[in-house]
C-alpha cells in the first residue's frame, strides 16, 4: 500500500477499493457479454436457442453453424455462405489500405519537412474530409463511380476509401514527421540528398511504428465500412458486413440465430485479431484521431 | 550552358517537387470531396428524383422536408439518442477512467475488455444485441424460462422505447473507447498538485471535482466533438439492430437520407437532408479542428 501511494496521491480505503474491483467487474461482464451470446450460440444446434437456452453454455456442441454461415447459408439469393465476401472484402482492403498508407506518408513527409504558405490549409481541407457525413458524397460518388466505368466493383471501393482514408493517414504521418529533427534532413539536403532520397533514407527507416498506427486504422475502419458498401458494391464486389446484414435481415425460411452468430463472429474476426495482437497501435490511432498527436 | 539550364531544371524541379507530390490527394480531395459536396448543395434545390436533374427549385425541398413527419421523428430520435448517447458514454466514461486509475490489479486486460467494441464493425454490434434483446429468443425468453415469468422486456420491439436499444448497443461500442480518452487524460495530471492539496486535508472527492476534473477539460471537448459528428453520423447501427423501425420508431437524419434518396426516389429531399446534416457537422467540427491545427503553430 505505501509502495502504491509513492507514485499516486489518491489513497483509497479497503471497502472502496472493493467496490471499485466490484464496479470494474460488472463492467467487464456488460463488455464481454455480446460476445459471449455470439460465442456460445454459434456452436450449439437451433432449438437450444429457440427453447430459451441463449445464455446457457451448448449442451450439443456443434461447429455445423460455422460451416453453414461460411460456405452454404443463403445470402440474398446464391446459397454460397459468406465465404466470395470475406474475400471480397480482402481484395478491397489490401490495396486501399496500402495506398492510403503510401499516400499519407507522403503527405505527411511534404506538410512537415517541405512547408509552403497555406500549408496548414491544405491540410485542413483534408482533415475534415473525414469528419463529413458521407451521405453528403453518395449522389455524386455513385455518378462519378459510373463516368469511370468502376460502380459496382472492388476497384470502385478502393477508390472510395482511399479518397475518404487519406485524411486520417496524412493526420498520422503529419504529427509523426512533426517531432522528427529537421536538422537531419537538412544537412541531408546540404549532402546533395534530393526528396525522394530523403524521404527514403532518413524518414522511412523510422516510420514503422505510425506506419503500423495507419495500416491498422484504416484496416479497421474499411473492413467494417459498411455505407459505402452497401451503396456502390456490385453483386459480386459486396463487402462480408453487406452479407452479414443480408443474411441476417432476410426474411425468407426459419431464422437461423445460430448461423447469423457464427457469421458475424466471422465477419468480426480479423478486425478483433488485429485489435488483439497490436491493441497498443490500435487504441494510439484512436487517441490521435481525436486528442491530439 | 546547357549543364547549367540542366542543372536549373533540376534545382527547379526539387523545389516543385514536394508540391507535385501533394498534388494527387489534394486533386482527390478537392474533387471527391468539396466538389461533390458542392454539387450535392446544389442537387437540393433541384427536382432531382429518381436521377438528378438540374431544374432549379428554389428552397421547396426544404420547405417539404420540414413539412415531413418522417423527418420530424427522425429529428427527435436524433436529439434523444445523442442527448442520452453523449452523456451516458461521457459519464461512463470518466467515471470508468477514474477507477481504473486506481491502481487497480490487471489493469491492461480490463482496458482491453473495456476497448474491444471499438473494433467491431456495427453491423456485427447491431446483429449480436438484436437477437440478445429480441423478445422470442433474447433477455426476455431467457429470465422467463429460469422462473421469472412475469419479466418483459420488448423494448426493441416497442415504438416507445426501441430509440433505447440503439442508445445501449451505441453505447456499449464507444464507451469503453471514452474511457481510454478520459484514461489519457488523467495520467497527463501533475501528481504533484494533487499531493500539495491532500497536505491541506482535501477529500478524495474534493480532489476531484476541484482539481482534476476541470483539468480534463481538453479530454471533455475532444469526447464531446467525437461522440456527436458519430451520433449524426450514426447509421449501420440502426440498419442492423431495429431497421429504423418498428415502424420508423428508430429512424435517424442518416437513414432518413438514405431511404428518401435511394428508395423513395426522392433524391431533391434527400439532398436537402444530407445538407442539414453536414451543416450540423461543419458547426461542430471546423470551430474544433480550427482551434488544433491553431495551437500546433
Amino acid at each position: 500500500m505505501s509502495a502504491a501511494t509513492q507514485d499516486t496521491a489518491i489513497r483509497t480505503g479497503r471497502v472502496t477499493r472493493t467496490l471499485i474491483y466490484l464496479i470494474l467487474l460488472l463492467f467487464a461482464l456488460f463488455y464481454m457479454l455480446p460476445l459471449y451470446v455470439m460465442v456460445v450460440n454459434s456452436v450449439k444446434p437451433l432449438n437450444e436457442i429457440t427453447g430459451g437456452g441463449m445464455m446457457n453454455l451448448p449442451q450439443v456442441f456443434t461447429l455445423e453453424p460455422w460451416a453453414k454461415a461460411w460456405s452454404s447459408a443463403q445470402i440474398g439469393v446464391e446459397p454460397t455462405g459468406l465465404q466470395p465476401y470475406f474475400w471480397n472484402s480482402i481484395k478491397m482492403v489490401v490495396p486501399a489500405v496500402a495506398i492510403s498508407t503510401i499516400l499519407g506518408a507522403l503527405n505527411g513527409y511534404v506538410l512537415t519537412k517541405w512547408r509552403f504558405r497555406g500549408d496548414t490549409i491544405l491540410f485542413g481541407l483534408m482533415l475534415f474530409a473525414c469528419f463529413i457525413p458521407f451521405q453528403i458524397v453518395l449522389i455524386p460518388m455513385a455518378r462519378m463511380l459510373g463516368l469511370m466505368g468502376l460502380a459496382g466493383t472492388t476497384w470502385g471501393l478502393v477508390l472510395v476509401h482511399v479518397v475518404y482514408g487519406i485524411g486520417f493517414t496524412t493526420l498520422y504521418f503529419r504529427n509523426y514527421y512533426a517531432v522528427f529533427p529537421t536538422e537531419l534532413i537538412r544537412a541531408a539536403q546540404i549532402d546533395g540528398a534530393g526528396f525522394f532520397q530523403i524521404f527514403w533514407r532518413i524518414l522511412l527507416p523510422s516510420s514503422g511504428p505510425i506506419a503500423v498506427v495507419s495500416i491498422i486504422w484504416q484496416f479497421t475502419n474499411i473492413w467494417n465500412d459498411f455505407l459505402f458498401g452497401a451503396s456502390f458494391a456490385g453483386a459480386d464486389s459486396q463487402p462480408m458486413t453487406v452479407a452479414l446484414n443480408n443474411l441476417v435481415q432476410s426474411s425468407t425460411g426459419v431464422k437461423e440465430y445460430n448461423v447469423h452468430f457464427a457469421g458475424a463472429i466471422l465477419a468480426a474476426l480479423p478486425t478483433l485479431l488485429v485489435y488483439i495482437v497490436a491493441g497498443r497501435y490500435f487504441v494510439r490511432g484512436l487517441m490521435a484521431g481525436s486528442v491530439k498527436g | 550552358m546547357a549543364r547549367t539550364a540542366d542543372a536549373d531544371f533540376k534545382t527547379r524541379l526539387q523545389a516543385l517537387l514536394p508540391k507535385l507530390v501533394l498534388s494527387p490527394s489534394l486533386a482527390l480531395v478537392l474533387v471527391f470531396v468539396y466538389g461533390f459536396i458542392i454539387f450535392s448543395v446544389y442537387l437540393s434545390f433541384t427536382d432531382s428524383r429518381l436521377l438528378p436533374s438540374f431544374g432549379w427549385v428554389g428552397w421547396e425541398n426544404y420547405s417539404k422536408l420540414w413539412r415531413l413527419s418522417h423527418w420530424e421523428i427522425s429529428l427527435t430520435n436524433m436529439g434523444i439518442f445523442a442527448a442520452l448517447y453523449i452523456t451516458i458514454c461521457t459519464v461512463l466514461g470518466l467515471s470508468l477512467a477514474i477507477f481504473l486509475d486506481q491502481k487497480v490489479r490487471a489493469e491492461g486486460v480490463i482496458r482491453t475488455i473495456y476497448l474491444y467494441p471499438m473494433a467491431l464493425s456495427f453491423i456485427v454490434t447491431g446483429t449480436a444485441w438484436k437477437w440478445f434483446l429480441d423478445p422470442g429468443i433474447g433477455l426476455e425468453n431467457v429470465l422467463q424460462t429460469w422462473g421469472w415469468t412475469t419479466f418483459e422486456f420488448d423494448w426493441i420491439k416497442n415504438r416507445d422505447f426501441a430509440i433505447y436499444t440503439v442508445v445501449l448497443a451505441a453505447v456499449w461500442q464507444t464507451s469503453g473507447f471514452v474511457m481510454a480518452m478520459f484514461l489519457a487524460g488523467l495520467r497527463g495530471i501533475d501528481n504533484e498538485i494533487l499531493k500539495a492539496a491532500q497536505m491541506d486535508g482535501a477529500s478524495n472527492w474534493n480532489l476531484y471535482r476541484r482539481i482534476i476534473i476541470p483539468q480534463l477539460r481538453p479530454a471533455f471537448l475532444s469526447a464531446f466533438v467525437i461522440l456527436s459528428h458519430l451520433a449524426i453520423k450514426t447509421f449501420d447501427l440502426v440498419i442492423a439492430l431495429t431497421g429504423g423501425g418498428p415502424g420508423r420508431a428508430t429512424e435517424l437524419p442518416a437513414t432518413f437520407m438514405y431511404s428518401y434518396t435511394f428508395s423513395r426516389n426522392q433524391m431533391g429531399i434527400g439532398a436537402a437532408s444530407a445538407t442539414i446534416m453536414l451543416m450540423t457537422i461543419a458547426a461542430i467540427m471546423i470551430p474544433y479542428l480550427y482551434a488544433e491545427l491553431r495551437e500546433k503553430k
